[in-house]
């Protein structure tokens, strides 16, 4: 019998044990059943090896969530989720793993044939084998932890980090998402089981770009990830996350959490593409990506930058923010959305003015292509104290085709009479004139579209960091293969 | 042999029929001029060549290096080496002029089933084909055509065509829009490319983009057909009298 096959009983088991005689979470075991209790969370605490605070609060969260509704205000549609029909720890994850690249999804192939994904990462991307499989040269990432530590850069998942560095995660856990905060990331708060941890000393330029893929004890990418990141005054650090392949996922669901603090003179720069399996032509088995992302600039003259590539899954949900406390400090949101086929995405950002002399920058690229909607939702807040605050928005739609749709939701709200904001927005169509002038100079109408696009998205894509952004270009294709012709 | 060879051409656009039955022979290495009124055709035959949807050839046969061109996309005819040096170059913006002519160039190499230039090469290369035109490498680095001036513009499209080297190409109205000077910078640019194995239609209304760029024959497109044709007298010829002659319903 396979180890999966094995899991896959052992679950089973376990599902009819728990009406028998209640779920017990002393047990040595590797998953645990269906659904949401206090139990489970125990559980899950417990696997980690939590100290007690921990446990309090994640019980803590759980509590606020039972008495919070899923929200719905966001423009996207999608069948309501069974929280009790989910695995939250261990997911079995071999239930349909594919035994070969001959039984995955030949469109898939095809896509990381085009983004030149070597075949051992390629079983690995598409499930086939599991991530320590292929991670199993370990020796890159250490030499790399170690340079790190030499710095004293702290770079860990979360789960070591509550457990080697508690006064720090205590310190800044939950401080800019609350637990009460919206219902995905109370959810998150009470069962995360993933994610990064960074802190970068004072003073410290931290001159290599941390990547998620890089981190040791690379895990499965949780469905409910936690990452946060510190930086400490007069430091600067880029966060690289996620990977332009299409990762398939057998979690529909996933809400993650992100924490930024930037302290005085503090500079975090964090850079993301997101290319989940977004479903079939129809949408269906594409993944649900509810995130929460919010960056605090807690001392002056801090800055933090959001630099974002969206492309992939069936739903999304995301508004990367900036607490601009600090005087002087700093807020920017950069994003590239695609959407295409059936996908859905209401995406966007809240820029908060506390401090005096606080800016940010917003520009917005959304693209739809297919049946798609895209949806630019943003909050400019200028609160009485940010005396001569400013801000700048930049909302751009690209549609390709008569089917898909794309709104801009700006909300300001000024209550200084010295800021100052603008909100630019245009909605354009590519153009048959520059289809054709592609086209006569040799580009297929699909490699056309990518470049026309590409140039459309041109302001977000300079800000990716450059190993980022070759790869970000070709996916902008990708994604929108079959949108023209 | 000729190098594209046009046979009783009927085209028709938004379900209107322009083109009535051209019939046009280039050999290799050969100029062409087309002129006409305005609103004759010329542009219309231009984009057929070139392929433009929307642009149904009704009836008739274009054979380009004795292929079938009405077959092939609008890319296809691009890499078989038609170049069109547009009348009004398109706007692509947030596309540097640098990577929109090298992704042309490599769509070629993909196309003939070649290797990818390398980078350094290929700027060195538009670095000298630039260099005739006058222009600078801070316009290369500039969105295609965006905010370019007319003549920037046309200029532009004459470098396109140095760089990718065609085999036919069609010019349509290079002079309108460009001062004195201008007019000069563009033709020395074109005279530079003329050579044995490529061949010009230069599509224009005015006699006098040809004292610059001097044609072998000269032909008068109006009604949507060819009407005369002749040596580079005949564009002095209508210099004189204008179309006046060409004007209302043609037999
Ligand atoms: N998209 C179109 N739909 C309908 N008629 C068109 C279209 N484009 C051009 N025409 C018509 O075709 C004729 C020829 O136009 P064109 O080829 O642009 O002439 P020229 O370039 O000689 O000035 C004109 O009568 C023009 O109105
Ligand atoms: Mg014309």
């Amino acid at each position: 019998m396979s180890i999966s096959e094995e899991t896959v009983d052992q679950v089973k088991q376990l599902e009819a044990d728990k009406y028998k005689y209640g779920f017990v979470t002393d047990i040595e075991m590797e998953t645990a059943p269906k659904g949401l209790n206090e139990d489970i969370i125990r559980f899950i605490s417990n696997k980690k090896e939590e100290p007690e605070w921990m446990l309090e609060w994640r019980l803590k969260a759980y509590k606020h969530w039972l008495t919070m509704e899923e929200p719905n205000w966001a423009k996207v549609g999608y069948e309501k989720i069974d929280y009790q029909d989910l695995y939250y720890y261990a997911a079995p994850k071999s239930m349909d793993r594919p035994k070969s690249l001959d039984e995955v999804d030949p469109e898939l192939l095809k896509t990381y044939e085009k983004l030149g994904i070597p075949l051992k990462e390629q079983e690995l991307l598409s499930g086939v084998v599991a991530v320590d499989a292929v991670f199993d040269s370990v020796s890159v990432a250490t030499t790399y932890k170690a340079k790190l530590t030499e710095m004293g850069v702290i770079f860990c998942s979360i789960s070591e980090a509550v457990r080697e560095y508690p006064e720090l995660v205590k310190k800044y856990l939950g401080s800019v998402v609350p637990h009460s905060d919206n219902y995905f990331s109370a959810l998150n708060c009470a069962v995360f089981t993933d994610g990064s941890f960074v802190y970068v000393p004072k003073g410290l330029r931290c001159p290599m770009e941390l990547s998620t893929y890089f981190r040791i004890n690379a895990e499965n990418t949780g469905q409910f990830e936690r990452t946060m990141i510190i930086a400490d005054e007069g430091s600067y650090v880029s966060y690289l996350e996620g990977c332009t392949a299409p990762q398939r996922d057998e979690n529909q669901l996933h809400a993650a959490v992100v924490e930024l603090v930037a302290l005085a003179n503090a500079e975090i720069k964090y850079s993301t593409v997101q290319n989940w399996y977004p479903g079939d032509e129809t949408g269906a088995g594409g993944i649900y990506n509810f995130v929460t992302k919010r960056g605090a600039c807690r001392g002056d003259n801090s800055k933090i930058s959001w630099t974002q590539v969206e492309t992939g899954s069936a739903v999304t949900w995301k508004y990367p923010s900036c607490i601009l406390q600090g005087d002087n400090s700093i807020g920017e949101f950069y994003s590239v959305a695609i959407t295409n086929n059936a996908q859905q995405a209401d995406t966007g950002t809240k820029m908060i003015h506390l401090g005096k002399n606080t800016k940010s920058t917003i520009i917005s690229k959304g693209i739809s292509a297919g049946r798609a909607d895209n949806t630019y939702r943003g909050l400019v807040k200028i609160m009485p104290k940010a005396e001569g605050a400013r801000n700048f928005t930049q909302c751009d739609s690209l549609l390709i085709g008569n089917n898909c749709g794309a709104h801009t939701v700006p909300y300001i709200e000024t209550r200084n009479p010295t800021a100052r904001v603008e909100h630019e927005a245009t909605t354009s169509k590519i153009s048959e004139d520059q289809m054709f002038y592609c086209q006569q100079r040799g580009l297929s109408p699909e490699e056309a579209v990518s470049l026309i696009v590409n140039g459309f998205c041109k302001e977000v894509m300079k800000e990716l960091p450059m190993e980022f952004a070759v790869e970000a270009q070709k996916l902008i294709g990708i994604s929108l293969e079959g949108s023209v012709g | 042999m000729s190098l594209l060879s046009i046979k009783n051409l009927h085209a028709t656009v938004g379900g209107n029929e322009i083109l009535k039955g051209i019939n046009l022979e280039i050999g290799p290495g050969e100029i062409h001029a087309v002129m006409g009124p305005n609103g004759s055709g010329k542009s219309t035959l231009s984009y057929v060549l070139a392929g433009r949807e929307g642009y149904e050839v009704t009836r008739g046969t274009i054979a380009f290096k004795g292929k079938d061109l009405i077959d092939l996309a609008a890319d296809e005819r691009a890499n078989e080496g038609v170049f069109l040096a547009f009348q009004y170059p398109v706007e692509v913006p947030g596309v540097v002029g640098m990577t929109f002519l090298r992704e042309a160039y490599n769509a070629k190499l993909r196309y003939l089933g070649e290797p990818e230039i390398d980078a350094m090469e290929f700027l060195k290369f538009v670095r000298s084909r630039a260099k005739t035109l006058n222009m600078s490498d801070d316009m290369l680095k500039r969105a295609v055509n965006v905010g370019f001036s007319g003549g920037e513009k046309k200029r532009n499209e004459i470098l396109q065509m140095a760089v990718l080297e065609p085999d036919l190409a069609i010019l349509d109205e290079t002079d309108s829009g460009l001062d004195i000077d201008a007019l000069k910078l563009v033709s020395d640019g074109v005279n530079e490319l003329r050579s044995e194995n490529r061949s010009m239609l230069i599509i224009t209304h005015y006699q006098r983009l040809l004292n610059y760029i001097q044609p072998d024959h000269v032909h008068v497109l109006a009604h949507g057909k060819i009407q005369r044709s002749g040596g580079k007298e005949l564009a002095l010829e209508l210099e004189a009298k204008g179309y006046a002659e060409f004007s209302g319903e043609a037999a």
